[in-house]
């Protein structure tokens, strides 16, 4: 069986010694101790395990490892800079985007993404962006606030 | 107030969610805790209900008894650097009560909120706690920690009096610093803590300060720890590791009620690093990673033997009979009924209408997001388990009980966890894990996986529910009768003023594995009684806030009723076309909701079939007032979060079973709301600073199913009595 020997995490060359069907949450969490990603269903449909994949975000859970060798990963470890946090982070804060909390790595990897692709979405543009995590607490519209709080775009309507 | 209070026992006795006291009753020494916490003063906090004389009053702590209280429900030590470190056997589960409980302490002490830590739900560090469940933090354990910080602060007062030589009248504390009136003298809590080898008993009398008083209570403080989670830093249980560990996977029978036929583990146990443990009925494996553990289960070949089971289908028939055996509870009436009042025939006599309908409600999965996990380890004979549970105390006598082993032998300590609702009193992944490392004599981790949460966990009770109504044309109700089957007696009381009425809760023997649920039976009973009020209001032809109003006397539901009517604009504006509004409301734990809804039928989405169509909330106002709002903020979120929970149960959560199993078990389908089902929420809260805090985790879950269904009828006029309302979406006629 083929063999994943490195991985580039969160700008970081890092040494492993995984098969390479094994999959990539697995490997994060177990083999390199980065637990932010969670296990939610192991099967792409909550995502809590979502990570970016040369800046696409990807349910871990059902990605191999082997497919993620040679391209940059980015966790939720890899967001905040020298002890600053990323935007999104203080927004989920600012809006009080979460209760257990489960879901919130996956929610700002996602987030992340989204933002990428669009860098003011409106709500409606949130929502079908992110429909495919599952907040079971129901914070579902804090996190659309915090998000547009995270791309400069605070309202009235975020005051909750 | 009085009579609020004994309600309030009453509904606790809800039988899905009762758990006895142990028979074993520890004794603490000072040495211990002195032994325990090093240098500092130890406050300690004697049980609310425990017998004055066990109480210890009156110790002075220096010369005092050796022998402390019994029933402990907490204790504060303040440590020699002033940081105030509470401990309590409750749990933080997303409720934010790790915040709330923070502020509370901090407020009485007169300290910032981040000198305050609480060590919550370990069973080595923390007083026994029956569990985090009824909405009981905010109502009990706060003003055990209040009466405790503010005892503390007297006596640190007096303290510092001693250290700088003044009276302590002449003293206050402010932000953790002691002063006189012209701050000539000060002092901090470190500079008082410092040296101290003190363990003192707080009296009872002792005077906490009211809600108009509050500063940092009733304040919207944020989530203390927010900084963890959203770094991904914070260990749940599933992300703890420990030196050694191996990878646990239990191999589950075919079905439920399944008999162990044969094994054969052969081609497992020749896997490179797995051992395969099997004892009685329990099969697994430990391997050192998490993919070998499921390749070596999947290779393990068993036979089981299943019998004939129940399916959906039957379902409603089956709670109908009563129940036998040991699972049958109390009896009829028990867990929470009521005495009947007058008489059902002359109430009905007395109507110019009548109804009779009856409600269903399925079993659904409680789902949270982090599912069952714990990992366990021997130290020699000393067991220490870290689990996601509601219940650390419960599920420690579990693994003193399966393992047979004495009490000081198991720790049990729960991180702060991935979302309960109810769905984690039990301790069975626990046990797993232990019986796992013991046979590994290594730490061993494991985690259900999305499957085994969905089927071997439990579910919220199934229910039907019967009413016999009778009303006057002018709108009276005269007449009352509720038998609910099954689903339980939570929320089952009225606050209707009806002169006869017979409330009654009927045990029933479940086909499936039940428990307890955020609100429990309340969302049930709420249900089918403001569906059947809502039906009572159209039959006498008035509109069903005007119905409510004209039978509801309890001013705290009239105005939460009037608070969420005027802010959704109720008899304002009519409904556009394919939209609809409806009205519920409700009491329950201490709290009094109203709930107002606005519904649309949309075409279907790829989750409807084909020729149905979609029922979306896309508006929910709801009032709640529970007496004194602690924290606005978290309060906001929970009712939100509570909104949007039982938009799953109102309109599409449902467990699907036959012959034993569970046939949707996966998110794919179980349908949990997401994103587009989360409507606008519009939460009022209504701030009794008069009343004392009640619970607010649960109860703003119980008004959104009726006020939906209600609003269905509104846009339709169909009238849907089974929960979920519309699980394949709305048939259109």
């Amino acid at each position: 069986m083929a063999k994943v020997t490195s991985l580039n995490v969160n700008g970081k060359k890092l040494a492993v010694d995984v098969d390479s069907t094994v999959s990539l949450l697995a490997v994060l969490r177990n083999d390199l101790d980065l637990t932010g990603s969670k296990y939610g269903c192991g099967e792409g449909q909550c995502g809590a395990c979502t990570i970016l994949l040369d800046g696409v975000a990807t349910r871990s859970c059902i990605t191999q490892v082997g497919r993620a060798a040679g391209k940059q990963i980015t966790t939720i470890e890899g967001l905040d800079r020298d002890g600053k946090l990323h935007p999104l982070q203080e927004a989920f804060i600012k809006a009080d985007a979460m209760q257990c909390a489960y879901c919130t790595s996956g929610m700002i990897m996602s987030a992340s993404a989204l933002l990428s692709k669009n860098p003011k979405p409106n709500r409606e543009e949130i929502v079908t962006g992110m429909n495919g995590n599952i907040c079971r607490c129901g914070t579902y519209q804090r996190i659309v606030d915090a998000i547009q709080i995270a791309s400069g775009q605070a309202t009235k309507e975020v005051t909750r | 107030m009085i009579e609020e209070q004994s309600l309030l026992d009453e509904i606790e006795s809800e039988r899905y969610e009762l758990f006895e006291s142990p028979n074993y009753n520890f004794h603490f020494a000072r040495r211990d805790f002195i032994k325990a916490f090093g240098l500092g003063i130890v406050f300690i906090v004697p049980a609310a209900r425990a017998p004055a004389q066990q109480r210890g009053q009156g110790e002075s702590g220096r010369g005092g008894n050796e022998r402390l209280p019994n029933d402990i429900d907490a204790w504060i030590h303040i440590n020699e650097d002033g940081g105030v470190n509470v401990f309590t056997g409750k749990v933080e589960v997303g409720q934010n009560t790790r915040t709330t409980l923070s502020q509370s302490v901090a407020d009485e002490l007169h300290v910032p909120i981040d000198s305050v830590h609480l060590v919550m739900g370990d069973t080595d560090l923390t007083p026994f706690d029956m569990g985090t469940f009824g909405s009981r933090s905010t109502p009990t354990m706060a003003p055990q920690l209040r009466k405790a910080a503010a005892a503390a602060r007297e006596m640190l007062i007096a303290m510092a009096a001693e250290q700088l030589q003044v009276e302590p009248k002449a003293l206050r504390i402010v932000d953790a610093r002691f002063l006189n009136h012209d701050k000539s003298k000060t002092l901090t809590l470190a500079e008082v803590a410092k040296g101290r080898k003190l363990v003192k008993v707080i009296p009872d009398d002792i005077a906490i300060t009211q809600p108009k008083d509050w500063t940092i209570a009733g304040t919207p403080a944020a989530k203390i720890d927010a900084k963890n989670y959203v770094t991904g830093k914070h260990r749940y249980t599933s992300d703890i590791k420990r030196e050694g560990m191996l990878y646990g996977k239990v191999v589950r029978p075919a079905t439920f009620n399944a008999t162990l036929v044969s094994v054969d583990a052969k081609a497992a146990e020749a896997m490179p690093g797995v051992k395969v443990v099997t004892d009685g009925t329990f099969i697994g494996v430990v391997a050192p990673d998490q993919q070998a553990a499921t390749k070596a289960a999947n290779a393990i070949a068993i036979d089981w033997k299943s019998p004939g089971q129940p399916t959906n289908a039957e379902l409603f028939d089956l709670l109908r009979k009563p129940a036998t055996g040991q699972k049958g509870g109390r009896g009829e009436g028990g867990g929470g009924g009521s005495r009947p009042q007058g008489s059902i025939t002359d109430g009905l006599a007395a109507a110019d209408k009548k109804l009779e309908q009856t409600y269903t409600v399925a079993y659904i999965a409680h789902a949270p997001l982090e599912p069952r996990a714990a990992v366990a380890e021997w130290n020699g004979d000393k067991l220490t388990v870290w689990t996601g549970s509601q219940r650390p105390f419960g599920v420690k006598s579990e693994l003193v009980e399966a393992f047979h082993i004495p009490e000081d032998k198991v720790r049990v300590i729960v991180p702060d966890t991935g979302s309960g609702y109810g769905g984690k009193h039990t301790g069975e992944c626990a046990v797993e894990a232990a019986r796992l490392a013991k046979a590994a004599g290594k730490p061993v981790k494991l985690v259900w996986t999305r499957e085994e949460e969905f089927t071997w966990a439990y579910f919220r009770p199934a229910g039907v529910i019967d009413i016999r109504s009778g009303v006057k044309n002018d709108g009276t109700i005269t007449a009352w009768e509720f038998h609910n089957y099954n689903s339980g007696a939570s929320g089952i009381q009225i606050k209707y003023d009806i002169p006869n009425n017979d409330i009654r809760f009927h045990p029933s023997n479940s086909p499936l594995r039940q428990g307890s649920y955020r609100g429990l039976a309340a969302t049930a009973n709420h249900f089918a009684r403001e569906s059947h009020i809502d039906e009572l209001a159209h039959a006498v032809n008035m509109d069903p806030l005007e119905f409510r109003l004209k039978n509801i006397k309890d001013d705290r539901l009239r105005d939460v009723l009037q608070a969420a009517a005027k802010s959704f604009g109720w008899g304002k504006a009519k409904p556009e076309r394919g939209h609809g509004f409806g009205i519920a409301c409700g009491f329950e734990k201490g709290g009094y909701i109203a709930s107002c809804a606005e519904i649309a039928i949309e075409p279907p989405s790829d989750k409807e079939e084909k020729t149905n169509k979609r029922v979306r909330v896309i508006r929910v106002v709801e009032a709640f007032e529970c007496g004194a709002v602690v924290n606005p903020l978290h309060l906001r979120n929970q009712i939100e979060g509570a909104i949007t929970m039982a938009i799953g149960g109102a309109l599409f959560e449902s467990i699907q079973f036959e012959n034993g199993k569970i046939l949707n078990p996966h998110f794919a389908s179980y349908r949990v709301p997401r994103f587009n089902d989360s409507p606008q929420i519009e939460a009022l809260l209504v701030d009794r600073k008069d009343i004392p805090s009640a619970g607010a985790g649960e109860t703003p879950i119980v008004g959104l199913a009726p006020a939906v269904a209600n609003a269905i009828f509104n846009a339709t006029g169909v009238r849907l009595r089974a929960l979920p309302l519309v699980g394949k979406g709305l048939t259109v006629s």
